[in-house]
């Protein structure tokens, strides 16, 4: 295989991964955006959604059905952790918001461990044939799907904050929450619009990436911890910069491991996480994140 | 200012009684897995100190502590096992190194605002598992360092007994608490509950807010690497799994759940956590014959939601809180029953 070849190949699979971190990151920005809160559980929510799709399929249910009901039953389990743990706790110092986040993210991990065991699940491709060659390089039919998933998502999440309702509703939370208020937008309802539809984008992304990957009750977590790195990388409060940030991150990753170390791929998003909150705090594309009295 | 000394002096008897009963332990606890699992909380508590002396007074929690705890393990284990280094030496080495870790990692953080901290330190904490993972010709990879470590002695009295270390340990936690203690009723201290108070006022008061948050997150990163090696040369082997993220969280929900902002809630904390994992590994595998791996994060999990739902400032304190409140209401009850 030739250089070009080789680096295409890297390129395309990193383009896959990165659109996975790209929803994630999606996830993280409307929270962080809405209600101020680090959700740390995000990745959780990647990874019930390809749990259910797995225990699904497994009991018999068509892919189509079991994508649905899946997306319902994250959007569901989310909503019930949203009403009881984060609303109870609201008037909290964000510390303790942050903390509250780390503990169902370990819960959710932990209850997943009981449920399905320590043992990685197999999910079949959505559609069989290819694998496809472009210039020199592969690509199964299942990364077309993850890419155009992830399309088709940001076109939509990118509709429904400029036409509708709901999504007009919620820029305004973020943009100032207090006169949003005051124009009879519901603040706690909009949270829990935010976090039940990140749910469902987490979910999406962990049912498109399950023939990829694996299922394991613990993919969630550095699911979840990319995709913030790429938030981080997009500078935590853009929509637009997290989905260039989880490709670009995909794409580096893919590169770095493909060209330096492969043992060291999940170190080099972190080293570029630390390299973002040295030298340009407010992301990539953002202003500087310094406050100054 | 009466009020003041009394409580200074409360509070210096409390510790005088505490370290008596910490020394009178061991002769009366002579099971050989009860000793060590107090040696454990005494390494244990060495960290949480300091995690909790940087959550409770700088406002920031790491998820890293782990790496930095992991980082003084590995330098120990290392120099000592294959490089023949003085394992006392070796101690310094780690604890500076990972004082510098920390401090560089700190200088660009605390100038922002919001939760980097948590991010940074879980990431670096990660890097440094890789790392343990990957340079499988310093660290042995995942099977973990090949030669042994060795016991640490004095002169040629060799801590080789969990009864000899658990002197060790326990000097090491008790001073630990007692540096935490002075730091937080020092003027750093003074100037870190300002900043929990209200990080602009400490600010326009001339207080360097940054600075003493980096200085403690330095301190905390030293307290966590002596642990380290304490542990490295406790169980004489080590391998990157202890040093996980998992295990950062257990030190976050034994801080939670001693309360930040008290320098009993880590011994509290940590006590309660660990007996509640040593009880786990026992009850569990009868009630639930199929459960492996590393369930007793549910419980992590569940513990720190409720304590930062109902009682944010960790059973001690919320303890202390309502009994307060209690005294007060009844105080109040008395008061307006003699006007009676």
């Amino acid at each position: 295989m030739s250089l070009a070849s080789e680096l295409l190949q890297y390129v395309l699979s990193g383009l896959t991964m990165g659109g996975i971190y790209a929803l994630v990151a999606l996830g993280f920005v409307i929270i962080h955006n809405v209600t101020g809160i680090i959700n740390f559980a995000q990745g959780e929510f990647v990874m019930l959604g390809a749990m259910f799709m797995v225990t699904l399929i497994g009991v018999g249910a068509p892919t189509p059905l079991a994508i649905i009901l899946s997306v319902i039953l994250v959007m569901i389990v989310v909503g019930i952790i949203e009403f009881g743990a984060i609303r109870s706790a609201k008037k909290a110092s964000p510390v303790t918001l942050v903390i509250i986040t780390i503990g169902l993210s370990t819960a959710i991990r932990g209850i997943a461990l009981l449920v399905w065991g320590t043992n990685p699940y197999k999910l079949a491709p959505f559609t069989k044939g290819g694998p496809y060659h472009i210039g020199g390089a592969t690509i199964v039919p299942q990364s077309l799907w993850v890419i155009g998933t992830t399309a088709v998502l940001l076109a939509l999440t990118l509709f429904m904050f400029e036409y509708t309702y709901w999504g007009k509703a919620l820029r305004a939370c973020m943009v100032n929450k207090f006169a949003a208020r005051l124009m009879g937008i519901s603040p706690s309802r909009m949270s829990l619009f935010a976090f039940v539809f990140s749910a469902a984008l987490g979910a999406l992304a962990g049912m498109v990436i399950a023939p990829i990957t694996y299922v394991t009750y613990d993919m969630g977590l550095m699911l979840g911890l990319k995709g913030f790195v790429a938030a981080v990388l997009g500078g935590l409060s853009s929509t637009p910069g997290a989905v260039i940030g989880g490709l670009a991150l995909g794409v580096i990753e893919s590169l770095g491991a493909g060209l330096l170390s492969s043992g060291y791929k999940d170190g080099i998003s972190f080293i570029i996480l630390l390299l973002v909150l040295f030298l340009k705090p407010g992301g990539i594309f953002g202003t500087s994140g310094t406050k100054r009295v | 200012m009466e009020d003041l000394k009394r409580r200074k002096r409360l509070r210096h008897s409390l510790i005088a009684l505490f370290t008596v009963i910490i020394f009178i332990l061991p002769f009366i606890i002579t099971n050989n897995y009860y000793r060590s699992v107090l040696v454990i909380i005494g390494i244990y508590t060495t960290v949480v100190v300091g995690l909790c002396l940087l959550m409770g007074y700088a406002g920031q929690i790491s998820l890293g502590h782990a790496g930095f705890y992991g980082l003084g393990a590995y330098v120990s284990g290392v120099l000592t096992s294959t490089y023949d280094v003085s394992p006392w030496i070796a101690i310094l080495l780690g604890a500076v190194g990972t004082g510098l870790v920390a401090y560089i990692i700190g200088i660009p953080i605390f100038r922002l605002q919001g939760h980097y901290l948590a991010l940074a330190t879980l990431g670096l904490g990660l890097i440094i598992h890789v790392v343990m993972m990957e340079e499988v010709d310093i660290t042995g990879g995942p099977s973990g360092l090949t030669k042994s470590i060795p016991y640490l002695s004095i002169g040629r009295f060799e801590l080789n007994t969990d009864f000899k270390y658990y002197f060790l340990v326990w000097i090491v936690a008790l001073a630990a608490i007692i540096l935490a203690n002075n730091v937080v009723h020092s003027r750093i201290g003074r100037a870190l509950r300002s900043v929990h108070g209200s990080e602009f006022a400490a600010q326009s008061l001339g207080v360097d807010t940054g600075k003493y948050k980096l200085q403690v997150f330095t301190l905390s990163a030293i307290y966590a690497s002596v642990a380290g090696s304490l542990y490295a040369h406790y169980i004489t082997f080590i391998s990157p799994s202890p040093f996980g993220l998992m295990t950062s969280i257990q030190f976050l929900v034994m801080a939670v759940v001693g309360g930040l902002a008290s320098i009993w809630g880590p011994i509290f904390g940590v006590t309660a956590i660990t007996l509640l994992t040593e009880g786990l590994k026992y009850i569990v595998p009868k009630m639930i014959p199929q459960a492996g791996g590393e369930y007793e994060i549910v419980v992590y999990g569940v513990i720190l939601v409720i304590i930062m739902i109902f009682l944010p400032e960790g059973i001690t304190s919320g303890i202390v809180n309502i009994y307060e409140g209690w005294r007060h209401r009844k105080e109040l009850a008395d008061v307006t029953s003699g006007d009676k």
